[in-house]
């Protein structure tokens, strides 16, 4: 909504030294977002004069009249100016910019040399001013004095204002409810424009007209004028405050009905009634029925849609847009007014579905007064008559179908019971009648609000209205009672530490939209079935290219490893905590659930099944030196084994004990098939990493040999309560033991097989050599231990302790044919 | 050559004149004085000290003096081998002290050099501010709840009090998805929604998160950001105790000085509703107001929806944007760097934000 100031003073008696930012100030406080206040004096910059033509010489041989002025403004001598206007004659008053002035939009005036001539300036219209559409010609001023500043003359002296409108408040989207608004703020004197005698509707018609849905159409009001002069301009007044408001001047009846909507919030239509073939009908739409609307679009109308029609079938989609067929046009002499009440969701859901938010779907969409109809046709008629003459039809259409809403009941505590200050009843009752609210009764108040207040219908919109006069800002602050609380979930805390433990191994968290590209399934190596590929859809993506939500948090995160690559980081390690969209546990769409009362639990719990499950997942890539090169020597380069370890790192991290995780060899589409392990806790798989496959590293535009993990973290169980262990004081035996058996065979399992052998003894085991060779026998390698023992209550005998080892080397015999190197 | 049952050797005698143990003596001090370090310093004691050194001899001397003369001999040569015993032992500690430092000094290293051979990850600015945020009410006696990403269209609308012709639900600029009945959510307020579904008032509760909105990146949108959402549901909760709370979260968050402003505003599902700034001293363009977020009583419509006596119960609401809080709280000038993962952007935050 944009409005200048000096309309508003009209209804309101603002303080004449209003300040910007007293003004910025109220408006604010009164609910509405200040998009700017602009003064306008200010839009022209340099010397805007009034001048007076003293001679004028046509100049010929050019392609169109050109006119060569001196102008005397206020000078000694007069200014030479070249004018391509016609409008105007010797001894006119007109407005000069001089040089170095500047018009709106940043054209600089100098003088300079045109057409032959010197011009000093330049002969102002009001478009180039930026005061009206009207490019006709230059203005010619009816007064003034040759010198003087020519702002105030042509309205310059303004300030326009501009807020926008929260949605529940129709009423503010016109002048007369702005005004009233700021006549609360300043405690001003306010002039309700719709304050006006206007004639009833009568018997006897205008204009025939049914309205089949009153539903849809609660109200529809008319008049008829006839015989007016089509070539009647708009008053310059109303030019100017309809293109201050932003809105292009059209005609006179076009322009009135915008002044009114501006004025009074009421949209009207104005139809050529000539050009009516019949009795007028509103009702819906039929299906298949179309209508070209004014902006020239051909449109197909829904069932719900109001028109309004002729024997031709729609005219004019109701309360949103006219048709091309029924328009005033540049010869249109008889007029018919419409001013009606829509239903604002109706109107709602048609603007919605044409995309056609004109300026009157937009009131209407927020609530518009109903009581408005014949006062804005009363006021429409007054001022086209005034200045298009014309036959006024003293018969007044007004269908009223309306159904008043009754009172609402107020407990007079209620405010201060919900806001926290002590408001008395007294107050109450001031704010809700200053808001116009007929207030009756006691306790409670029955509090009719006006009819341009259609957001108020409950006890609660009324209690905010008297806490906004009363002033957001006097609200006192008081912390409440603190009612005890558990802070954090343990999935939280999980969470954070997981975190914490991936940034203190060298990890570096970043995030990522869940945005994918469908071809990244097949980048991916994702076989066809995988489940992974069944990735939820958006149905209006931002980019056409990534309508899918990830069902992996490795696929945008590799997506980000090569951001980072391309901006020139090379040993990076990235990690990702977020949740993946996967089906719901149910295929049937979630039951339909009212708000009129709680859903059932059987409904609420259908709704979650269809649910996409997201559990959260925590991914990993590695690439470059995990372990720099420096000057101390050379670097290590990350590899399959580092992924293995992160994924190790966060569930360790997770309250998982080492002894419950399990890694074996896998083969899982992104991953390399000989160097992908899953990660097992307590033999459910929560994971996978290791090397990305060749090909998925070549498709992506990876570094060769990039690493990645990635774990379900929901999949995780629950950290359990740890057990204290008792730390023993007796001394270890450490025995080496070195194992030959088939490459083949995992060290994991080799290890795990130790373990079980060695009882109870050992205290820990650690591989400390690989070594592979044939002579060891054909595809043999060989593995060496340093086992740990240690009883709880004495010191080992060494036969204790090599009985332990001779166990722990017959397990890892029996399972997989271990035998002693050099044994 | 001397020997104890030698009766005399009146030649042999002349070691123990009291010149000759002064001689040794000062022979002694000055040679130990000139040893440069320990090695050299031991290679010089048996010459003094030793049993071919001149005190030692003279000692050998005493037997063949007179009886007479024997006690005052032996009380010159203890005295002149203690004086030399003293003259090395004093020496020693010297050199021994000389040497430890000189070891020091030898093994001195460029402690300047770098030694980065683990590298230092780092959390996302936003994680942590969310897990700060979260902490600030969790101490406050909140509970820190969250819900899915992926939301029921009932839950982050029609619970709300915002219904199928609500213009804010057109407004929202929510991302629909290929399944019935859901959208990404628009706001954390669905978490609302699902606390207040699952239990009875009272209710304090904060749900941090991501939310969408269909916004092209750029400066200041991302179609993905983060939000955190309060509620407050029991007897005789009031506007005021909504102030009290911002008000402190805002102290907490920015320091003494920080407070809030409130703005008349539409919310579907609070009434009355308000978006609020924060005044923020260490604006880096200097003091300032900043718009930090909506607020507002719930609206008993809400209340009515999610199973909760709204005549007996009261509640307020409030959110503010995660991103929006760091980008100004942190000075971060570019919605793009929060979102495009460069690695640089949240080494530069460490652990904490």
């Amino acid at each position: 909504m944009k409005t200048s100031l000096s309309w508003l003073r009209d209804y309101v008696e603002l303080p004449a030294d209003l300040s910007t930012e007293q003004l910025d100030d109220a408006l604010t406080n009164l609910g509405m977002e200040v998009e700017s206040i602009v003064d306008q004096a200010a839009t022209v910059k340099g010397d805007l004069v009034v001048g007076r033509v003293l001679t004028i010489e046509e100049l010929t041989g050019f392609k169109k009249p050109i006119r060569f002025c001196t102008v005397d403004v206020g000078k000694d001598a007069p200014q030479e100016i070249v004018c391509g206007a016609r409008n105007f004659a010797e001894g006119d008053l007109v407005v000069v910019i001089l040089p170095g002035g500047e018009l709106p939009g940043g054209f600089k005036i100098g003088a300079r040399k045109t057409y032959g001539r010197n011009s000093n300036g330049m002969i102002c219209s009001a478009a180039e001013l930026g005061l009206s559409g009207d490019h006709s010609g230059i203005i010619v001023l009816p007064a003034g004095t040759p010198g003087e500043d020519a702002r105030p003359i042509v309205g310059l002296d303004d300030v326009v204002v501009e807020v926008e409108i929260t949605p529940d408040r129709g009423y503010q989207m016109s002048l007369r409810g702005l005004a009233r608004e700021l006549s609360y703020a300043f405690d001003a004197a306010y002039t309700d424009p719709a304050h006006l005698d206007a004639p009833g509707g009568t018997t006897d018609v205008p204009f025939p007209v049914s309205v089949e849905d009153t539903v849809g159409c609660d109200r529809f009001s008319a008049r008829v004028v006839r015989g007016i002069d089509p070539n009647a301009p708009s008053p310059a007044w109303m030019q100017r405050r309809l293109v201050a408001a932003g809105i292009r001047t059209i005609s006179l009846p076009v322009d009135i009905t915008n002044y009114l909507m501006l004025e009074l919030g009421q949209p009207m239509h104005v139809f050529d009634a000539n050009r009516i073939s019949g009795p007028l009908v509103v009702r819906r739409s039929r299906p298949g029925e179309k209508l070209t609307t004014l902006d020239g679009v051909a449109r197909v109308l829904d069932a719900e849609d109001m028109v309004i029609c002729d024997d031709t079938g729609p005219i004019s989609l109701a309360a949103v847009m006219g048709g091309e067929t029924s328009e005033w046009q540049p010869d249109t002499v008889d007029v018919l007014l419409e001013a009606a009440h829509w239903d604002p969701i109706m109107v709602g859901r048609t603007a919605r579905r044409h995309k056609l938010f004109s300026e009157a779907a937009k009131r209407w969409e927020r609530g518009v007064d109903p009581n408005l109809t014949l006062v804005a046709l009363e006021r429409a008629v007054q001022i086209l008559t005034a200045h298009a003459g014309g036959t006024v039809d003293e018969r007044v259409l007004d269908l009223d179908h309306r159904q008043l809403p009754g009172p609402i009941l107020l407990d007079p505590a209620l405010p201060a019971q919900r806001i926290g200050v002590p408001y008395p009843a007294s107050e109450v009752v001031d704010f809700l009648s200053r808001i116009g609210c007929t207030v009756t009764g006691v306790n409670p108040l029955e509090v009719t609000p006006p009819t341009w207040r259609p957001d108020l219908v409950a006890g609660i919109d009324l209690v905010e209205e008297v806490a906004r006069l009363g002033g957001y800002n006097n609200i006192p602050s008081i912390l409440p009672p603190a009612r005890g609380g558990a802070g954090i979930t343990a999935a939280q805390r999980r969470r954070r530490t997981i975190g914490r433990a991936m940034a203190e191994n060298g990890f570096v968290e970043v995030w990522t939209y869940p945005f994918l590209a469908p071809g990244l399934a097949d980048a991916l190596g994702y076989p066809i079935d995988d489940p992974r590929r069944s990735a939820v859809r958006l149905t209006n993506p931002l980019s056409e290219e990534e309508p899918l939500l990830r069902t992996s948090l490795l696929a945008p995160l590799l997506g980000t490893l090569k951001r980072n690559l391309g901006r020139g980081l090379r040993d990076l390690a990235l990690y990702e905590i977020g949740t993946v969209f996967l089906p719901g546990r149910s295929s049937t769409p979630p039951p339909v659930m009212g708000v009129d009362r709680r859903p059932n639990d059987a409904d609420w719990a259908a709704a979650n099944m269809f649910v996409p499950n997201q559990p959260w997942h925590l991914a990993a890539v590695l690439t470059g030196e995990i372990a720099p090169s420096g000057w101390w020597g050379a670097g290590r380069t990350a590899t399959w084994a580092d992924a293995i370890e992160a994924a190790r790192i966060a569930l360790s991290a997770a309250g998982i004990a080492d002894a419950r995780v399990t890694v074996a060899a896998a083969e899982l589409a992104p991953w390399h098939p000989g160097r992908c392990a899953a990660v097992s806790v307590d033999g459910t798989v929560v994971g996978h990493a290791g090397e990305l496959h060749p090909a998925v590293v070549s498709a992506l535009e990876l570094p060769k040999r990039t690493v990645a993990m990635e774990l379900d973290l929901n999949a995780i169980p629950a950290a359990p309560v740890v057990q204290g262990i008792r730390i023993s004081t007796f001394p270890p035996a450490l025995i080496d033991v070195a194992l030959v058996l088939d490459r083949s065979v995992p060290a994991a399992e080799v290890e795990a097989a130790l373990v079980a052998g060695a009882g109870e003894l050992l205290e820990s085991v650690a591989l400390f050599d690989v070594y592979e060779s044939d002579q060891l026998g054909e595809g043999k390698r060989s593995l060496a231990y340093k086992l740990t023992f240690r009883a709880p209550d004495r010191t080992l005998t060494s036969e204790e302790a090599l009985a332990a080892r001779d166990a722990a080397v017959a397990a890892a015999a029996s399972r997989f044919g271990a035998t002693l190197r050099g044994a | 050559m001397s020997y104890r049952n030698d009766p005399y050797d009146p030649k042999q005698a002349v070691l123990l004149s009291p010149e000759s143990l002064t001689e040794a003596v000062t022979a002694a001090q000055a040679a130990f004085g000139a040893a440069s370090d320990l090695d050299a310093l031991g290679a010089l004691k048996p010459a003094h000290l030793g049993d071919r050194s001149p005190v030692s001899l003279a000692r050998r001397e005493i037997g063949s003096l007179p009886p007479a003369a024997k006690s005052d001999a032996g009380k010159r040569v203890n005295e002149a081998r203690q004086a030399i015993q003293g003259a090395f032992d004093a020496r020693f500690a010297a050199l021994e002290v000389e040497q430890a430092a000189r070891v020091l000094v030898e093994e001195r290293v460029d402690v300047t050099l770098p030694w980065d051979r683990r590298p230092r990850g780092a959390r996302h600015p936003i994680t942590t501010l969310m897990e700060h945020m979260g902490d600030l009410f969790a101490g406050m006696g909140y509970d820190v709840v969250e819900g899915p990403e992926l939301e029921l269209e009932w839950a982050n609308f029609d619970a709300l009090n915002i219904g199928p012709d609500n213009p804010v639900r057109g407004s929202m600029d929510t991302f629909y998805v290929d399944l019935p009945g859901l959208v990404m959510r628009t706001h954390t307020s669905p978490g609302q929604v699902r606390t207040m579904l699952t239990r009875q008032p009272p209710i304090y509760v904060v749900c941090p998160g991501r939310v969408y909105r269909s916004d092209e990146l750029d400066a200041t949108h991302s179609p993905v950001f983060h939000q955190i959402e309060g509620l407050v549901v029991d007897e005789g909760i009031t506007m005021a105790h909504l102030r009290g709370t911002l008000d402190h979260f805002a102290k907490a968050m920015f320091g003494p000085d920080a407070r809030t402003r409130w703005r008349p505003h539409y919310f579907p599902f609070t009434e009355p509703s308000a978006e609020f700034d924060v005044w923020f001293a260490q604006h880096r363009d200097g003091p300032r107001w900043v718009e930090w977020g909506g607020c507002g009583m719930v609206n008993p419509r809400v209340l009515v929806a999610c199973g909760i006596d709204p005549d007996r119960y009261s509640g307020f609401a409030f959110g503010m944007g995660v991103d929006r809080t760091l980008m100004f709280r942190n000075g971060v000038g570019d919605m793009r760097d929060l979102v495009e993962g460069d690695a640089r952007f949240t080494v530069n935050f460490g652990m904490e934000v």
